[in-house]
């Protein structure tokens, strides 16, 4: 009997797991089709410092500005990317955490800053944002994108990463994405700052995304500085969000197609 | 059923030695859950939980490259199946050679705990850790712990050998701080689920007071949980009080492990705030929870346990003839 009933808990378990191995096949299957066309990639908008080009065709007022950082710089930050060989090897100089990033002349890096109470619809462009994993880095850290328009996620590492978004108001999500090149659309439907991206794989990857519905706002350059384009005419406040630093406001009247210039100033 | 008919017919030898495998294996399934509730504690503590998005598979797969996170989250799930499966052969085990049908009812639920428990852990990870989900997932943990601990203790050949004692101050503080303990464990979870292991930041005071103002629920949650270690505590020294009068040596013993663990238990809790949640340390909190709630479980089953050879003496007092309901509890 107890021969019978060893025979029976091996086949059990062997049944179990090449069933399940079978699901896993129908999983990728449902990877596949949760990724895009990598043709969509060419319509993607350019990962970098700035954000996406959203604003209206024409008109409009311009809002320009810096935003600079005094008190003592933030020591930088080396990240140890021992826990993933690809990840390590991925880069041969030190790289430094991106929490709080002051550039030469001063300023601050990757402050978001956006127009707040904006009257009147903006339909969401068309055109996909991207967030890139690369190096085991997110691409860009920080960035805007309206609610409704589409954010694509893409895996340009050899290693795998999970996409884990955590917003309060817009509806969290956790994704793997274990192979290289894949994309993955998102959408988040309310407006929202900031809503956090991590890997649980990898513990210092981090991003931030601001979630708006109209298309006034940008993130800091490498200078310190930002433009929002196509402001309608009126009265608003205008708020840079740091991760690390908090929010600044301020009040701007624009009319026309006038250039206003509205600076910030964070201290550490 | 043809197995526990026959059961009689085998020499006393093979049987013995039959039960001292079984008692083995059982021991060797608790031992296993322990290394399991290490290995959860640690996705918790490196917050490796979300690491693989994906349930049963990982990534799609079944072995996922064991890089960062992952090494926490699936190294938990494959100790996981194998605790699951040693839970499998432990309860066919019983089922084919245990002769006590309590026993075997024991076996069976262990088997249906350790099934809840793997869906349960599936489903925290696919809700994105809800607290509700992930604190019954670490109670049930304990549960099952607590059943296959009691497994290793009723097929040893101490309680095989052994007569029922009456209830005692052993057997009912002992199990006033079973009780206790799981509670003191179910406030932790929620702490530690609720992300309000900092949230009284200092140690021993908390806000620099010896109450502090409640101003959210995570530091309410915490200031319970340090309360109720002191209440636990107090319960512990009882037991060790209780266990020292009773005479037993065994009792003695496992009553000053008790007291021990309980003491650790706290520098452990006082030192996971105190460096800020260190993995280690904040890992070890966990184990050790584990271990004060076993150990107290154990001193209060082997408080109604009592050998056999000394009814004729100082035993003789408390052990209780099992004519009715012997088989239940034999």
């Amino acid at each position: 009997m107890l021969k019978r009933s060893l025979l029976l808990f091996l086949l059990v378990p062997a049944l179990a797991l090449s069933l399940t191995a079978c699901g896993g096949k129908d999983e990728d299957a449902e990877a596949d089709e949760d990724a895009t066309p990598a043709a969509k990639s060419a319509a993607a908008a350019p990962a970098g410092g700035t954000a996406p080009a959203a604003a209206p065709a024409t008109g409009g007022a311009t809002l320009t500005g810096k935003v600079t950082f005094t008190g003592g710089s933030p020591a930088k930050e080396t990240i140890k990317m021992d826990a993933d060989a690809f990840c390590k090897s991925a880069h041969s100089a030190p790289v430094y955490t991106e929490e709080a990033v002051v550039n030469a002349n001063g300023t601050l890096d990757w402050v978001l800053v956006y127009v707040k109470d904006v009257q009147g619809k903006f339909p969401a462009p068309t055109t996909a944002v991207t967030l890139d994993q690369r190096g085991c880095q997110y691409h860009p850290h920080v960035f805007g994108l309206q609610a409704g328009q589409d954010l694509k996620i893409i895996n340009s590492d050899g290693t795998l990463h999970n996409i884990h978004a955590l917003p309060k108001v817009n509806a969290e999500f956790n994704i793997g994405q274990p192979f290289p090149k894949m994309e993955t659309i998102k959408k988040f439907d309310k407006p929202e700052v900031p809503v956090r991206f991590k890997c649980d794989v990898h513990k210092w990857m981090g991003a931030y995304a601001g979630v708006f519905t109209h298309p006034f706002f940008a993130t800091t350059s490498d200078q310190g500085t930002f433009e929002i384009k196509n402001l309608p005419p009126g009265t608003y406040t205008v708020e840079a969000w740091h991760e690390k630093y908090g929010t600044q406001t301020s009040s701007v009247t624009v009319s026309g197609t006038e250039t206003k210039t509205v600076d910030f100033g964070f201290k550490g | 059923m043809a197995a526990r008919r026959g059961f009689g017919k085998r020499d006393a030898g093979r049987a013995a030695g039959e039960n001292a495998g079984l008692h083995r294996f059982a021991v060797f399934t608790a031992c296993a859950t322990l290394l399991l509730i290490v290995a959860g504690g640690l996705v918790t503590s490196t917050e490796s939980g979300l690491s693989v998005p994906d349930w049963p598979l990982s990534y799609g797969r079944l072995m996922p490259p064991m890089v960062g996170g992952i090494f926490y989250e699936h190294g938990h799930r494959m100790i996981a199946t194998t605790v699951g499966l040693l839970t499998v052969l432990l309860a066919i085990w019983l089922a084919r050679r245990e002769p006590r049908a309590w026993v075997r009812r024991l076996g069976y639920a262990a088997l249906a705990a350790v099934v809840a428990q793997g869906v349960l852990g599936g489903l925290t990870v696919l809700f994105l850790l809800p607290t509700a989900i992930s604190v019954a997932h670490a109670c049930l943990a304990q549960t099952f712990f607590c059943l296959v601990v009691t497994l290793a203790l009723a097929t040893s050949p101490r309680w095989r050998d052994g007569g029922i004692a009456e209830a005692s101050a052993v057997s009912r503080i002992g199990a006033a701080a079973v009780a206790a303990i799981f509670l003191q464990l179910l406030i932790g979870a929620v702490m530690r689920h609720d992300k309000a292991g900092l949230a009284i930041p200092d140690f021993p005071l908390a806000f620099g007071r010896v109450v502090p103002d409640i101003t959210s629920f995570a530091v309410a949650i915490h200031y319970a949980h340090r309360v109720w270690a002191v209440v636990v505590a107090g319960m512990v020294i009882a037991c060790l009080v209780a266990a020292v009068r009773s005479r037993r040596p065994g009792l003695a013993r496992t009553g000053v492990g008790l007291a021990l663990l309980v003491v650790v238990q706290i520098l452990l809790g006082g030192a996971t705030v105190l460096t800020r949640k260190a993995v280690p340390i904040a890992t070890a909190h966990v184990a050790t929870g584990a271990l004060l709630l076993a150990t107290a479980l154990a001193l209060t089953l082997g408080a109604r346990r009592i050998p056999l050879a000394r009814a004729g003496g100082r035993g003789a007092a408390e052990a209780v003839p099992p004519p009715r309901g012997a088989m239940a509890w034999k």
